[in-house]
């Protein structure tokens, strides 16, 4: 990061480099940014906020609007969870292990982010659906429902979400210095106990940015969920379906309070991973 | 892609380390936690593809091409490619411009702005559609102007085009950013000094080494575009053979029972959107010899 801030003095320092010169770029960088992003944003907010902040927690704690409320946070956070263990746990086996298959293991970690995530959703039902092979098994024998129950919520967030805890994690344990830990295996510490107390402090910064997108990330997803979860109102509708639901009854008041309540808890997550990422590095590359 | 392409070329200078530190059991530990790995992707990742590649050939292939060359089927992937090419081109021109001014300026907001930009990962396409349809729907802000000018934006291509933009705003921009980042200014103020002009530094200095960012921004973008539901939905209404894109069409023979159609369907999309950025990486590889992925 120390590259541009130097490039920008010395930029303003040289005559103007480009035909439209600075100016006329960056006018047309950020009109680009307000018209496309920022008008929009303040438009949901005006909406949501018309009626005062009353209205809006009347709108989104009426029960049908608060379970799905409730359902969206509760599976993302569960999501995120699981995905900081598997990721931290995939990140680990492809930098420090050794095996063959390693390098097609670390291409597919990237597939669900180039996979629509309407057709994971229609993956998971044609493999897990009450009606498929693996499904109806799981149902007769065990008697576990996954598609258009929770387990199927939680399913399609996890595989959407898979990449971002081991992208995060990877370059840091790669450039993680061993002999901390070396050092603590000389002074007679058992493997977990190193993996505990020396590296994962030094990883939990990647492991939490990770975590944390995909959280919010999962918090406003549709697709894939829209075809597995079955979309029962309390029991199975999350925060974005209620919200397509309200848009189609054309209950505008319902529509803009969601929808304000999911944009500012994104807005506030991507925030804080972009602030915890900025801290990130200078402790990274010891 | 925020989180990946600014964290990934990871520093090594030691090179590769022998892997495992402690011998005692350690031959165990290393089977258990590869093999839980390889479990958990093989049942979350694979287990559904190879379910939806069995699941369209369920009726054969003759079935496939069949409900593949329905009307509503090749409308639908002609209106999808045609509004990712729209999509493709505007972020090709402004999302370099962005990259640009946030990697070479500093002005005031320059760190929000460069935090706002990932915001169109965590938003819910379905309020970037409704977003949309409170500026351009019936009763919307600009429903006047609209009305005045004859325009036809909400239920319409300029709508979905739209929304499309919103949702792969992030990708040009941090695809190229890291790379302009790297490259630095020395070579374009040499060019300078030898007395070649601004356009000309760019097209010849700063262009041909932001190329691999640029391209994979191009491509992110396309296979993100194709495969946009839930804003394209709300703001476009999925009218059948008018504004019902792939997903859309996928979505509609679900709820019809048209299995072999959807999932074929899905099987096309999901092949291509892979295709693209398998195909774009390996192109990469090939060219720098550099293992990084997105």
């Amino acid at each position: 990061m120390t590259t541009p801030l130097r490039g920008a003095v010395l930029i303003q320092d040289t005559p103007r480099r480009l035909p439209w010169g600075r100016w006329w770029i960056q006018s047309a960088a950020l009109t680009y940014v307000a018209l496309l992003l920022l008008i929009p944003l303040a438009v949901i907010f005006a909406d949501g906020l018309k009626d005062g902040l009353v209205a809006l927690w009347q709108s989104v704690s009426m029960p049908i609007a608060w379970a799905a409320l409730r359902l969206s946070l509760w599976t993302s956070a569960l999501m995120a969870a699981i995905n900081a263990v598997m990721g931290t746990m995939t990140a680990y086996v492809l930098v420090r292990y050794r095996f063959p298959g390693k390098s097609l293991l670390n291409g597919i970690v990237d597939l669900p982010l180039a996979i629509p995530t309407l057709v994971t959703g229609v993956m998971l039902v044609v493999l897990y659906g009450p009606q498929a092979l693996v499904g109806g098994w799981l149902e007769d024998q065990l008697g576990w429902r996954i598609i258009f129950a929770r387990p199927g919520i939680v399913l399609a967030l996890l595989f959407i979400n898979f990449p971002f805890v081991v992208r995060a994690v990877q370059p840091v344990l790669q450039g993680l210095n061993r002999e901390s830990e070396e050092a603590a295996a000389t002074l007679g510490a058992g493997p977990f106990t190193i993996f505990r107390r020396v590296t994962l402090p030094a990883l939990w910064l990647p492991i939490a940015s990770g975590a944390l997108l995909s959280f919010a990330r999962a918090i406003g997803e549709f697709g894939a969920i829209v075809i597995v979860s079955g979309n029962i109102p309390l029991r199975t509708q999350t925060a974005a379906i209620y919200v397509l639901g309200e848009v189609e009854s054309a209950n505008r008041q319902g529509a803009s309070a969601m929808s304000m309540v999911m944009l500012s808890l994104a807005f506030l997550l991507v925030l804080f991973v972009d602030w915890l990422r900025r801290r990130a590095p200078k402790e990274r590359l010891a | 892609m925020t989180a990946l392409s600014e964290q990934t070329r990871p520093a090594d200078p030691a090179g590769p380390r022998p892997a495992d530190l402690a011998p005692s059991g350690s031959f165990w530990r290393r089977g258990l936690l590869i093999g839980l790995v390889i479990a958990y992707v093989a049942v979350l990742i694979l287990g559904p593809i190879a379910g939806l590649i069995a699941g369209a050939f369920s009726e054969g292939f003759a079935a496939v091409i069949l409900a593949l060359s329905q009307p509503d089927v090749i409308a639908a992937f002609r209106l999808t490619v045609f509004i990712a090419l729209i999509t493709v081109a505007v972020h090709a021109v402004f999302g370099t411009a962005l990259a640009w001014v946030l990697v070479r300026y500093r002005f005031r907001g320059d760190r929000l702005l460069n935090g706002l930009i990932d915001l169109p990962f965590a938003v819910s396409p379905v309020v970037v559609g409704y977003m949309l349809l409170l500026l351009f729907g019936r009763t919307g802000i600009l429903a006047p102007v609209l009305e005045a000018l004859q325009l036809r934006v909400a239920f319409a291509l300029p709508g979905m085009v739209l929304a499309t933009l919103f949702v792969t705003l992030p990708f040009m921009a941090r695809e190229v950013m890291p790379v302009l980042e790297a490259f630095g200014i020395e070579q374009e103020q040499a060019a300078a000094t030898l007395g070649a002009s601004g356009w000309k530094t760019f097209w010849l200095v700063t262009f041909p080494a932001l190329r691999w960012g640029f391209i994979y921004g191009i491509i992110l973008t396309f296979a993100r575009a194709l495969g946009e539901f839930g804003a394209v939905l709300v703001i476009g209404g999925g009218v059948q053979g008018r504004t019902e894109t792939v997903t859309l069409f996928i979505f509609r023979a679900l709820d019809e029972r048209q299995y072999v159609a959807a999932y074929s369907a899905a099987l096309v999309l999901g092949a291509i959107s892979l295709a693209l950025v398998i195909g774009t990486e390996l192109l990469r590889r090939k060219e720098r010899g550099a293992p990084r992925l997105f």
